[in-house]
């Protein structure tokens, strides 16, 4: 290790120590709430939005459909929906001091350092709140994939690697604000990384590879400039969201947002037992997710909407059935129904149409009129 | 503006200023101005009213992201061999206000940055291997020095700035007045916290802003903030009418979209159902029935107070079209922008192999600087390499670049464009094209008569071989308005599919009089006309409708204008026989690139 050309002894005052900004970011690492100082807007007390807060919930239950895309109006509260997510998500059980809180229960998913504390005996493992990690805007792509440690290779001339973002969002949640305002690179990768669920590193000589498995979600705004189709169709679910337009639903929307603000813990307080009733719904969901049972009828159903609104792919009809399948168990149904598939079709199909340019009708109408044929109306 | 007009315009202005002091974080101003004494007033008093602890930063217009965000000091870190961070603009404004210059140029990326601070009160940091999550509880002063209507902040920014002022027409003079004293306003700020606004206050905020034609919901939320403040400021603890007009005035009446009648609220929630960005165009169905007509006198008392404070040409404007929005937000001749890897403006570096782009020399010593002594320590060699560099630390330079224009010609060759209409056109017409020529746009042009629209001439950028067929162009027979822009749009869809802009121009009489199916029935002609017309509005297409029938252009329900309205783009009279004249006012029409 080289000596230190200059030993300083005090910083400039625009300077932070960035020892201090570590431990800071460590300290909020650990409880995983999506903001240590705000309290967020309970998810329960958003007015309207149904189609997005249920397409979070699907997600919550069930993973695998691959990701929600909001997008739509602006101050609609997309970003408040994600937050606010965090706080219903069931805690999980993983690895003591696993940088990437390794699910004990799925060896195959462990990462290298669980793996070889694992043949050395049973793994110490704890339950922790399941992350919800917010991609920071302007976030620099050594932070999403991981890096050597700038610290310690500067101090210690050590090689180490210092897990990103994605190694936080394991098991869990990644966001991404006004995903069109994210560069393409970077938006590739995220998907790359999303849909192989590992993240592979080589930087400076070193390789890593690490488990990373999230749902990503993104939310955007039409009016910043489209998204490009290619990505459209790896999200899972997308769903279109408006500023209402009735009255009465706009002075709720205000009223609630205002008493937030003046008071956010009053305001919090006032819906916990919503919120504890939902999270309790949202376990339960996920729990019985593997004994619902997904009949012949239904997929045969599925299948046949596919066909008619001429949605490209499998991935549409898989996804159709495993968003109506968390729907279900999230009802308590015992099996996949036609209530089931209809509601899920707008927003599990909707952004999987072809556009045609000369028909203004909204692909949203377009799935519901299939629907209506071949469900009935 | 008369000497009056300057003085409301800076008591509004001044009084905003308190209004804003009382509380900032969270919230911003727009201030449209020349620099000058009068917004060097107005920040000074700005200044006064603030805290004198708070902080105000000045942002340039292209900060980079280490400055706004922060990110790691380089000189420093390697002076003191650990990394030392750079506190970002965003958290060095905390608690205070970052003023932002030259707002209207803002681009997309900053202001969505600056707006999630202003949402969060917090930055969080992920750059250059550091990751921290600072304090950033900022309001937002943009000083806007646009000129047109269209150069404004971006609208993300300015949804979420709750005074919108414009100090353009006010001189040096009266400056000096100011509405309250600091002392007043720091009380005001005390005593915030204790005001308190009633349902009915909210009830009427929400439904004003609904008959303003007001889509966001920021904007009520915001308007009964000012409310509260201008509360406090008067030394009151619960809001009232006044203050309500006083919000009305400031937050409303700026972002009003059409012009409110007093009596009778139809038309504007009309407007409110209709979404700015919805791609499609099936609009919601209005669920007016059920609004609660429980406060209408307090209502009316806003919307008044929002009137009030609309300049009358503005208003005048509001009541003549019935949506103001800027017709197709990016509109015009210069396509959208595109991130090269070759051409174009430069934007930044970014990591990557050297065959992605040019290398950025500086990014990429930058990269490898922190590594040198790991590097040196470990090296299998002992060369005395003065840098040693590695594939991982090379950035390439990116560039922005405009992207090809194609301009669609939609040409009326019916009878009812009379010949000598038909020969000014074709002047027209090629004038643009050499205008396109000399860009090196590509034109196509779509020509309709008889029964059908026919596509002449696929996207080229042969100038020859446009101007040839247009002199071939054939005249006579029906107006199928419906399938000349059908086929229009499907053009313009596989333009955008090769990644170009497309730009529609359509020049007709308006006087369609076949039906989609061929038949002659001028009524329904005009309604598949119409109908075709909102078609193109879904994806955002840029376009322009000139009317060829100056009897019919002087008529304000002229069907070209109709036409133009339902696409959502220009419309524009074709100057009395001079091909010249048309040209320019295309031009003119389209910003330059």
């Amino acid at each position: 290790m080289s000596p230190l050309p200059v030993k300083l002894s005090r910083t400039t005052p625009r300077s932070i120590d960035a020892r201090r900004m570590h431990a800071e970011a460590a300290r909020s690492a650990q409880n995983y709430s999506p903001s240590d100082s705000l309290t967020p807007f309970p998810f329960t007390a958003i007015v309207g939005q149904d189609a997005m807060k249920l397409a979070f919930v699907i997600a919550a239950i069930d993973p695998s459909v691959g990701g929600v895309l909001v997008f739509g109006d602006r101050g609609t509260g997309k970003s408040t929906a994600v937050r606010a997510l965090a706080r219903l998500l069931p805690p999980m059980r993983s690895v003591v001091d696993c940088a990437y809180h390794c699910d004990p229960a799925a060896a195959a998913a462990l990462c290298d350092g669980c793996k070889k504390r694992a043949a050395q005996g049973p793994l110490k493992t704890t339950l922790r709140a399941a992350p919800v990690v917010d991609l920071p805007l302007g976030a620099t792509e050594d932070r999403v994939v991981g890096a050597l440690d700038l610290e310690r290779a500067l101090t210690l001339g050590e090689k180490s690697f210092e897990p990103g973002l994605l190694a936080k969002a394991n098991r869990g949640f990644l966001y991404i604000d006004e995903a069109n305002l994210l560069e393409d690179h970077l938006v590739d990768l995220l998907l790359d990384v999303a849909a192989s669920g590992e993240n592979v590193v080589e930087r400076e000589g070193l390789s890593v590879r690490h488990p990373a498995r999230f749902v990503l979600i993104g939310s955007g705004n039409p009016e910043e400039g489209e998204l490009r189709p290619q990505l459209l169709d790896r999200f899972g679910l997308a769903v279109d969201v408006k500023t209402p337009t009735d009255i009465p639903t706009r002075i709720e929307v205000v009223r609630r947002r205002d008493a937030f603000e003046r008071d956010p813990a009053r305001f919090a307080k006032a819906w916990s037992a919503e919120e504890h009733k939902l999270r309790r719904r949202i376990a339960t969901g996920r729990e019985r997710l593997g004994a619902v049972a997904a009949p012949d009828e239904a997929l045969e159903k599925a299948a046949r909407l596919c066909v008619a609104l001429g949605a490209d792919g499998l991935r549409g009809e898989l996804t159709l059935l495993r968003a109506a399948r968390a729907l279900a168990s999230f009802e308590g149904e015992e099996r996949v129904g036609d209530a089931q598939l209809r509601r899920v079709a707008p927003f599990a199909l909707g952004h999987r149409l072809r556009r045609n340019p000369l028909d203004d009708i909204g692909s949203a109408t377009r799935v519901v009129r299939a629907v209506e044929e071949i469900f009935g109306a | 503006m008369s000497g009056d007009g300057a003085i409301a315009a800076w008591a509004r202005a001044s009084h905003a200023a308190a209004l804003f002091a009382v509380d900032p974080l969270g919230s911003g101003v727009s201030l449209r101005a020349p620099p000058g004494p009068a917004r060097d007033a107005w920040i000074a008093l700005l200044r006064d009213y603030l805290p004198s602890d708070a902080p105000m930063r000045r942002a340039p217009l292209s900060i980079s992201d280490d400055r706004l965000l922060g990110g790691l000091d380089l000189a420093a870190t390697l002076r003191a061999g650990r990394p030392i961070a750079e506190t970002g603009l965003l958290a060095q404004a905390d608690g205070g206000v970052l003023v932002l210059t030259m707002a209207e140029r803002l681009g997309g990326a900053t202001a969505a940055r600056v707006a999630a601070a202003l949402d969060s009160g917090e930055i969080e940091l992920a750059r250059d291997g550091l990751s921290a999550r600072q304090k950033a509880r900022i309001g937002v002063v943009a000083l806007d020095e646009g000129h047109a209507d269209d150069e404004r902040p971006p609208a993300a920014l300015l949804d979420r700035l709750a005074f919108h002022l414009d100090l353009a027409e006010v001189s040096h003079r009266g400056v000096d007045e100011r509405p309250a004293t600091s002392a007043q306003v720091a009380a005001a700020r005390q005593r915030l916290p204790s005001v308190v606004a009633p349902a009915k206050a909210i009830e009427a905020l929400v439904a004003a802003a609904a008959r303003l034609g007001i889509d966001s919901l920021r904007a009520p939320l915001l308007a009964l903030r000012i409310a509260r403040a201008s509360c406090a400021l008067r030394c009151a603890d619960v809001v009232d009418d006044e203050d309500l007009a006083v919000a009305a005035g400031l937050a409303l009446a700026p972002r009003a979209t059409c012009a409110p009648s007093i009596e009778e609220d139809e038309a504007p929630s009309e407007e409110a159902a209709d979404e700015p960005g919805s791609a499609k165009d099936d609009a919601d169905p209005k669920n007016d029935n059920a609004r609660p007509r429980a406060a209408p006198a307090l209502e009316d008392l806003v919307v008044a107070a929002a009137r009030a404070a609309i300049p009358a040409d503005v208003l005048a404007r509001l009541a003549t079209s019935a949506r103001t929005r800027a017709p197709s937000a990016r509109g015009g001749k210069s396509g959208a922008a595109l991130v090269s890897a070759r051409r174009g403006r430069p934007m930044g570096a970014r990591r990557g192999a050297l065959r992605e782009g040019r290398l950025c020399l500086i990014e990429t010593l930058r990269a490898a600087a922190p590594w040198q002594p790991l590097r040196r320590a470990q090296a299998a060699d002992d060369a005395a390499l003065a840098v040693r560099v590695r594939a991982d630390d090379f950035r390439v330079t990116r560039f922005r670049e405009r992207r090809e224009t194609t301009a669609i010609f939609v040409v009326d060759a019916s009878g009812s464009s009379a010949m000598q209409r038909l020969g000014e056109v074709k002047g027209a017409i090629e004038l643009l094209l050499a205008d396109c020529y000399a860009r090196r746009d590509s034109v196509a042009l779509v020509a309709f008569r008889g029964k059908s629209a026919e596509i002449l001439l696929p996207p080229t950028r042969s100038l020859a071989r446009a101007k040839r067929l247009l002199a071939a162009l054939p005249g006579g027979g029906g107006t199928p308005l419906a399938h000349g822009l059908d086929a229009a749009g499907a053009l313009a869809e596989s333009v955008r599919r090769k990644g170009q802009t497309p730009l529609l121009i359509l020049l007709t009489d308006g006087r369609g009089n076949i039906d989609r199916k061929g038949a002659p029935d001028r009524a329904k002609a005009l309604d598949d006309a119409l109908d075709a017309a909102r078609r193109l509005r879904a994806p955002g297409l840029a376009a322009l409708a000139i009317d060829s029938s100056a009897a019919a252009a002087a008529r304000a329900d002229a069907p070209t204008r109709k036409i133009a309205e339902a696409m959502n783009g220009r419309y524009l009279k074709m100057p009395f026989a001079d091909a010249a004249a048309l040209s320019q006012a295309v031009r003119a029409a389209a910003p330059a690139p």
